[in-house]
């Protein structure tokens, strides 16, 4: 036990959500999700969108912006604490595991900010 | 201190890793595929993130992105990625099922774990059906 935990406090880079937010996050997010798609599938099969204008005009509607937004935060949470699964289980050795797990961070935080900034262009 | 464990009594396991030889159970055929689905899906975020800043960057990114569904490349990609989705979705649904001990017998988590297999191809036929 004692061990396990200095091995733990010894890590290089902090890989939290783990335990129990990890589980919650991954169900939350997947539940929020798959409403979305759900809901996202059914609009474009009652009002399917045909022009540019349309479209563009959809997607600047307050309500949509925020569900889109909340979208993006729930997948990006949920391909972290996937990935990061993944990567514990499979990559070897420590480092390039660590070196991966650092890849992936900054690819989500990168895909956030720019998935973010795609939202508010719309707002403008 | 001398090892008082009784390991030398027991045979050595053997070390069998062909996977085309192991037979796994449904189960674990559905959960390693809900692993394989997810790095897919995780590739093809990506792909979407690029394709939705381009339709709602100007009118003829909005063209060029619906020209590319017409290809069939493209379709294909679309395809693989309809019945990862599938898949995962079933699977992740299957899971959280279990979770609140709903289908936690052996004969029910085999009959749903088939269902998921079967179920997320089919989900894919249709998108190939729908797409030509």
């Amino acid at each position: 036990m004692m061990a396990h935990g200095n091995e733990r406090t010894g890590r290089t880079m902090r890989t939290r959500p783990t335990g129990l937010p990890a589980w919650l996050v991954q169900r939350a997010s997947a539940v929020y999700m798959l409403v979305f798609l759900i809901g996202v599938l059914g609009l474009a099969v009652l009002y399917p969108l045909h022009s540019y204008a349309e479209w563009k005009s959809w997607v600047a509607r307050p309500t949509v912006t925020v569900a889109i937004a909340l979208f993006f935060a729930a997948l990006l949470s949920h391909m972290w604490v996937g990935l990061r699964d993944v990567l514990l289980d499979y990559a070897r050795p420590a480092s390039l595991r660590q070196a991966l797990l650092w890849v992936v961070a900054l690819g989500l935080c990168a895909a956030g900010l720019a998935m973010a900034w795609l939202l508010v262009l719309q707002q403008v | 201190m001398k090892n008082i464990s009784p390991t030398h009594l027991i045979r050595p396991q053997p070390v069998f890793l062909n996977l085309l030889r192991i037979r796994m159970p449904v189960g674990a055929i559905t959960s390693i595929l809900h692993r394989i689905t997810g790095v897919l899906l995780a590739l093809g975020v990506p792909l979407g993130m690029v394709l939705l800043w381009h339709s709602l960057g100007s009118e003829e990114g909005f063209a060029q992105v619906q020209a590319l569904l017409h290809q069939s490349v493209f379709q294909a990609v679309v395809v693989v990625l309809v019945w990862a989705l599938a898949h995962h979705v079933l699977a992740g649904l299957r899971h959280m099922l279990t979770d609140i001990n709903i289908g936690s017998t052996l004969h029910i988590a085999r009959r749903s774990a088939w269902s998921v297999n079967v179920a997320a191809v089919a989900v894919a036929l249709l998108a190939l059906w729908g797409l030509s």
